[in-house]
């Protein structure tokens, strides 16, 4: 228990630094949203100046962080200018969308590289492991924005799949296995980047850390015990490479965020990454802020699961209780 | 055989491509922003040795493109007017390395151009533009990673160094951008900067942005390197001799992380080079007409490009040998640090 506390402290401690860090970059932009409007000379510089003071613009940078704050706790997370609306709703429904690609992304990546990379590491150093070597290293130099534009260009070009946005136009309409059937279909191009631009690495660490185990005595000693072939591998050498592997998955969840940020901008996926986008081009500054704020959340609390994992996996962490 | 340095060949390979990038002048047949908006999508021109009447040429030559009637971007094979390629061919002039004047080009034609990757919007030679943008997008990737490693040399060192709640303060801010997602990081940082300025300017912002991003994991790194190098016996000798703190660091401990910092080169010039395309390509990054590669592909954002010039993806591709390369000198470099390893990449190829 006290090694969760710990971790949830900890996570408190780095939101607030994220939080601090994201204002004090507010103070280097030079410019705001209102400052398009001083060049427009129909509006008057008072009502600009106006609008600053409504927005607290003009106040110094600790009233703002505090005044931020005190909307965070009232679940409104400051305000869009552009969208003219709390930034809390706005946000979430486009985080839900981010979280439905990632979360499907991640987990399907990761079934696929765990039984790969075993697979592999069993067969370590012979044709099939070379082979699928040499598969994941060619992936691994096409870069994310090559295969995600690549995909989008085969597909668009042979139709197999719907691009662009999350579902069709007639969604509404459709009966419930109707909805799903069509928000599967449009979620595939999208997941297919991620999880293609996220796999070569896993199945590679996967490869690497069994292949580790398989070299330790316990398992030729169990092998001598003549236990099954896939018992072995699953039950006993995975979960000895386990420690690697779960903190690996932290760091996936980052990498696939980052990710999905780029595909949702590409395949125009109404996600995070096209709202932090515009509100860039158009400095609505609390939308970025909540963006960031946002990701760092969502990672956060991806190694809280990976440590929750770790704790559940290494006997070691829960006899020390808390000291790592 | 056994090489005297096994990453000496990866070197060798990246140093050939940069060289045709740093070149691009003298391989570039056009000059990269030289519009011609009557030709406006062409398609690849493919090379040919054979003609339609089977005559075999001993130069490549390539077939000149007519437009159809009634379009204004389609265009046809004119199988019976050849374009020949002339080498060494006096052209545009250009500066090549940035100061060396000269008007030869690798290879050009008399009439008709020979567009080898199509063209753009404007007409513009893509085969150019995808050289010339590589200047960009490969110097923006090259100081990014300097940047970086500079920073996180001197944050490294001084946390390890002096330790104690330098150390812990350092350190702490460290993890705090370890926790953001990268491309997220980017962004927020670039949201704050001027969004509209001249090329040049916004290659410097890029640069910045880049560079002061991805230092915490070098930082660590370095400082790992350094607490152990600091308690070695022969820098505690040179401490009892009354060595300075300044030497102490110059002489015998920052010598000690090269390996560490050359790696982390290999695995980051990459990521940064994706970083500028990624922001370029958003829009974030350099603008019009400068070619680089992330705008080459940033009209792709277009559904009616996406559907009828599929070539303009092909710029998406030049950065494959790159990659390749550096992950080669990645994985030779880290072979060396870590002779005992199995190959194992560390987490930070990742992030």
């Amino acid at each position: 228990m006290r090694f969760f506390l710990q971790r949830l402290r900890h996570a408190c401690f780095l939101l607030f630094g994220v939080s601090i860090l994201a204002f004090l970059f507010t103070t280097l932009a030079p410019g705001n949203y209102f400052d398009e409007m001083r060049l427009n000379p129909q509006i008057a510089p008072e009502t600009v100046a106006a609008l600053r003071a409504q927005y607290q613009l003009d106040r110094p940078l600790p009233v703002r962080y505090a005044s931020w704050m005190n909307s965070v706790v009232h679940g409104q997370m400051g305000f869009s200018f552009a969208y003219n609306s709390p930034v809390a709703p706005l946000l979430f429904v486009r985080a839900r969308n981010t979280l439905l690609l990632t979360i499907t992304a991640t987990l399907i990546a990761w079934g696929i590289a765990l039984p790969l990379g075993v697979w592999s590491a069993e067969r370590f150093g012979r044709l099939p492991d070379r082979l699928l070597s040499w598969a994941t290293a060619a992936l691994l130099v096409i870069p994310d924005l090559a295969l995600a534009l690549g995909l989008l260009v085969l597909t668009v070009r042979t139709g197999w799949f719907p691009t662009g946005g999350m579902t069709s136009l007639d969604f509404e309409s459709l009966p419930l296995s109707g909805k799903l059937r069509d928000l599967a279909l449009h979620m595939t191009l999208p997941v297919a980047a991620l999880v293609l631009s996220a796999l070569p690495l896993l199945i590679r660490h996967v490869r690497a850390s069994v292949a580790e185990v398989l070299d330790a005595p316990f398992i030729l000693a169990a092998r001598g015990h003549g236990i099954p072939r896939r018992t072995l591998l699953y039950r006993y050498a995975l979960r000895a490479a386990a420690n690697p592997l779960i903190s690996l998955f932290g760091f996936s969840i980052g990498a696939l965020l980052s990710g999905s940020l780029l595909v949702e901008v590409v395949m125009s996926w109404p996600g995070l990454g096209p709202l932090l986008l515009e509100s860039i081009l158009s400095r609505d500054l609390y939308v970025v802020i909540d963006g960031v704020l946002l990701s760092t959340i969502f990672l956060v609390s991806g190694n809280f699961i990976a440590d929750i994992l770790l704790y559940w996996a290494d006997p070691r962490i829960r006899t020390e209780g808390g000291t790592r | 055989m056994r090489t005297r340095h096994p990453f000496a060949k990866w070197l060798a390979i990246l140093g050939a491509l940069h060289a045709i990038v740093a070149c691009a002048g003298f391989f570039a047949p056009y000059d990269p922003i030289e519009q011609h908006r009557k030709n406006p999508y062409l398609p690849p021109m493919p090379l040919h040795l054979m003609d339609a009447q089977g005559h075999l040429h001993l130069r490549p030559f390539a077939y000149a493109l007519k437009l159809r009637d009634g379009t204004f971007d389609q265009y046809k094979q004119d199988t019976s007017q050849l374009v020949p390629m002339k080498f060494f061919k006096s052209g545009a002039g250009y500066r090549l390395l940035g100061f060396l004047p000269s008007r030869i080009h690798l290879f050009g034609s008399e009439d008709a151009r020979i567009c080898l990757l199509g063209t753009d919007a404007y007409g513009r030679d893509q085969f150019s533009r995808l050289l010339y943008g590589g200047q960009i997008s490969l110097l923006a990737g090259l100081l990014g990673a300097a940047c970086t490693l500079s920073i996180g040399l001197c944050v490294g060192a001084a946390a390890g160094y002096f330790g104690g709640w330098r150390d812990d303060a350092l350190m702490r801010i460290a993890e705090l951008f370890l926790a953001l997602p990268w491309l997220y990081l980017l962004f927020a940082l670039r949201a704050f900067l001027p969004l509209s300025v001249s090329p040049l300017k916004a290659f410097f912002l890029i640069v910045a942005v880049i560079g002061a991003v991805g230092w915490a994991r070098p930082a660590r790194l370095v400082r790992g390197v350094v607490l152990s190098a600091k308690e070695r016996d022969f820098v505690r000798a040179a401490r009892g001799f009354g060595a300075t703190d300044s030497y102490l660091l110059r002489r015998h401990i920052l010598p000690e992380t090269s390996s560490v910092l050359l790696t982390q080169a290999a695995i980051l010039i990459p990521q940064y080079v994706l970083a500028e395309m990624t922001l370029s390509f958003l829009g974030l990054g350099v603008p019009e007409p400068a070619p680089s590669w992330g705008n080459l592909l940033s009209n792709l954002q277009q559904y009616s490009v996406l559907v009828s010039y599929w070539w303009m993806y092909l710029p998406a591709l030049a950065m494959v040998p790159f990659f390749l390369g550096y992950l080669g000198l990645a994985s030779s470099l880290q072979e060396r640090l870590e002779p005992y390893k199995i190959e194992r990449r560390s987490p930070g190829s990742l992030a």
